[in-house]
């Protein structure tokens, strides 16, 4: 058993969980929810174990690092970190459906990581060669499922009010039935954004702290740099919103969409579009 | 004539209070800070310069699009939202202050009705019974709790960590400190690069605006050294520098190594490893010219580019050479040189000799068998060069945001009253953030509260 044939269990195991969980839309069916959380759950286990395995192995190779160096390892974590927080959400607020928009997101990430994707374990490059690059890497990959979760959350309330604001409220029946209501799902938005911001802060701030030791800069309007500021000024945005009258409902869920566009082409877009000082970030094949 | 001033003011303030605003400017810096990460910024790169058209360079320049972040009307933006922030926050503190301080003690009729965490407790012992047990129970179960009396009801009142209310305030102030901090970098602080070359030392570097500035001590690079892996991939770029104070080492700041990751700094300037190269000016390349028919090989020193001629009249060149082939021929190391050997009467050859492999070499060449035996050529090492005083500052607003966020975004203000009437006591609950897990304690307390004999 290798981490790469535990991976592939793991693109499997998300692929299956989202055909459930569409299943799940379509039936309605309570017992198809809980499949389709089991089976992400046993994705993630498969994938935790994968990734701790992937790290062994880099020593067995004599080339010891966390697995977080290039563009495949950090898809696979922030596929690993999205499926974390769906359990967190599942566990502690019992709404089993936002499944059903959390779960692709990580099965895009696996899909793309494992096909596309140089797979082989490289040694770390003399810029990355410390512990920074541990903490950095947590906090952003954390705080970008956090905003990829409240996406979906968004993403399930414009739905619900495009179906709900057209259709009388006794058809609202149905499909959207099975929707956590609007204030529940305005909220989790908000919580998960409650989380994903502090995370967003700290990965900026430890990036910061990075490069100030590496470089004797903390702060040099590189593209990364300066989207990691734009999404955080989008959310910073979005919590101001939200105590402002008029903004709360469906402005915030398109501020939350934007907010995770912006992560996106943060995380992916600088590194294949532009050029900078995050270089060892790309890594197509 | 005053009133209009007045208003007038109180306009502008009200301007620059708003949250309007405050939304306004994060989303103005959120885009405008796109443009800085699709133009290039600073020198411009001549192939860039061709491909746009001479008014487009121009009016991008005028606008500062090129500088951007450092344009006056992205100046502009920062400093009014350092104003938006101060004015916000002097606008709130008193009333946060005082809500703290002078919190509602008791509740009237129409506040209770809006409360969704409320309970009832009917008793039958004395109302004074009552409130002391209702006192004792509240400093037991939640904090202890202040009692104010009217109309002939004890209203009692108590709250949890009601300062966590100041949170936004510390993340608000904590952007004001990160502004200052790095205004204190650029105002007292400089950075630059320096070259040195293996075994000689400098005792100046240059600042990022072309400009020599003396360090006021010398530095001595040792030494200077890659490694790589064997994929070709770079390992380590290790400089080993030596402080000096009028000649001599300063202990401590002997042979020290400074690698990508870990520089070394000395009297609050600090060195980074950046970058690394040849200095092939002026030095000898060693080749070995070896008769394939037998015989000894003849060494001879060369200098770039400088033909020689042999005494079978073939001409070679040395056209270029590296002490450390890998990154450029996979699968190879060490020292090598790009040589051209034109023999008597024949075309000129291009090959690769190495020092390391002279089996390859001797499978190259027609009569003569060359290799290269390496050169005297010094490497130097490139440094980044930095002294920011204000980092400490910009730390310690990074440390502020982050506690005031913690303090902010996962502590409640919790707050329960409990007005004690005769032969019942009814008490409210609310909380600041996250209503849901306050109601779980609330719901706790409530269960004891419902089981209290009086």
């Amino acid at each position: 058993m290798n981490s790469s044939m535990l991976f592939n269990v793991t693109t499997f195991a998300y692929l299956i969980s989202t055909v459930v969980f569409f299943a799940f839309l379509a039936s309605k069916n309570k017992s198809v929810g809980l499949a389709g959380s089991f089976i992400a759950y046993a994705g993630l286990a498969a994938q935790t174990v994968a990734i701790a395995l992937r790290w062994k192995e880099s020593y067995d190779m004599g080339v010891g690092h966390a697995p977080m160096s290039n563009l495949y390892e950090s898809i696979v974590f922030f596929s690993w970190t999205i499926i974390l927080l769906f359990a967190y959400i599942d566990l502690r607020y019992k709404y089993r459906i936002i499944g059903a928009f959390v779960v692709p997101f990580a099965l895009l990430g696996m899909a793309w990581a494992q096909l596309g994707m140089n797979t082989g374990i490289e040694p770390l490059v003399p810029a990355l060669q410390s512990n920074w690059l541990l903490y950095h890497v947590i906090t952003c990959f954390l705080g970008y499922a956090a905003f990829a979760v409240a996406c979906g959350i968004s993403v399930m309330y414009l739905i619900k009010t495009a179906i709900e604001g057209t259709n009388s409220t006794a058809q609202a029946g149905g499909l959207m039935s099975l929707f956590p209501p609007l204030k529940v799902l305005d909220d989790l938005n908000y919580r998960s954004i409650m989380i994903g911001f502090p995370l967003l802060t700290l990965g900026i701030i430890t990036g910061a702290a990075w490069a100030n030791y590496a470089w004797g800069t903390y702060w040099s309007w590189d593209p990364k740099e300066t989207w990691s500021l734009i999404v955080w000024f989008v959310y910073a945005a979005f919590l101001h919103a939200r105590i402002t009258k008029g903004w709360v409902g469906k402005r915030a869920a398109w501020l939350s969409v934007i907010g995770f566009a912006a992560t996106i082409f943060c995380y992916l877009g600088v590194n294949l579009f532009l050029s900078g000082l995050h270089s060892y970030g790309g890594g197509a094949k | 004539m005053a009133t209009t001033d007045k208003s007038f003011a109180t306009s502008v303030w009200d301007f620059f209070c708003s949250l309007k605003l405050t939304l306004f400017l994060l989303i103005s810096l959120a885009l405008t800070s796109i443009i800085g990460t699709i133009l290039p910024q600073g020198a411009l790169p001549p192939e860039y310069v061709a491909s746009i058209s001479p008014a487009k360079l121009q009016i991008y320049s005028k606008l500062g699009f090129f500088d951007m972040y450092h344009s006056w009307w992205f100046i502009a933006l920062l400093y009014v939202f350092s104003l938006n922030l101060v004015s916000c926050s002097i606008k709130r503190l008193p009333h946060v202050f005082k809500f703290i301080s002078e919190p509602t003690l008791v509740l009237g009729e129409g506040t209770r009705n809006s409360f969704s965490l409320k309970k009832e407790l009917t008793f039958s012992g004395s109302i004074e019974h009552g409130k002391e047990r209702l006192v004792a129970f509240l400093g037991k179960e939640f904090s202890a709790p202040v009692i104010t009396e009217q109309n002939g009801e004890y209203h009692l009142f108590a709250q949890k960590t009601a300062w966590c209310r100041l949170g936004v305030y510390v993340v608000h102030f904590s952007i004001l400190v990160i502004f200052v901090g790095a205004i204190i970098g650029s105002l007292a602080g400089y950075k630059g690069f320096v070259a040195i070359v293996e075994g000689t030392s400098v005792n100046a570097f240059q600042k990022q605006n072309g400009q020599q500035m003396p360090l006021g001590f010398d530095v001595l690079c040792e030494k200077f050294n890659v490694e790589f892996y064997n994929s070709g991939a770079p390992k380590e770029f290790r400089s080993t520098l030596t402080v000096l104070e009028n000649g001599k080492p300063v202990p401590g700041y002997s042979k020290v190594k400074v690698i990508v990751n870990e520089p070394m700094t000395y009297k609050g300037i600090t060195f980074y490893q950046s970058s690394y190269g040849q200095a092939s000016e002026g030095s000898d390349h060693l080749i070995s010219v070896t008769p394939r028919s037998g015989g000894a090989a003849e060494k001879l020193s060369v200098r770039e580019g400088v033909p020689v001629t042999l005494k079978d009249g073939t001409v070679f060149k040395l056209l270029e050479a590296t002490q450390e082939v890998r990154q450029f021929a996979p699968g190879f190391s060490g020292p090598a040189a790009r040589i051209e050997v034109t023999p008597k009467g024949g075309a000129p050859l291009t090959f690769i000799a190495f020092k390391n492999f002279p089996e390859v070499n001797a499978r190259r060449g027609d009569a003569l068998i060359f290799g290269y035996e390496g050169s005297n050529a010094k490497q130097y090492t490139g440094l980044q060069v930095a002294k920011d005083p204000g980092v400490w500052v910009v730390w310690l607003g990074c440390a502020l945001m982050v506690l005031g966020i913690s303090v902010a975004f996962f502590m409640s203000h919790k707050r329960i009253w409990v007005v004690v009437s005769k032969g019942h006591a009814r008490m409210y609950g609310n909380a600041s953030k996250n209503q849901a897990a306050f109601q779980m304690q609330f719901e706790d307390i409530s269960e004891k509260f419902q089981e209290i004999k009086i």
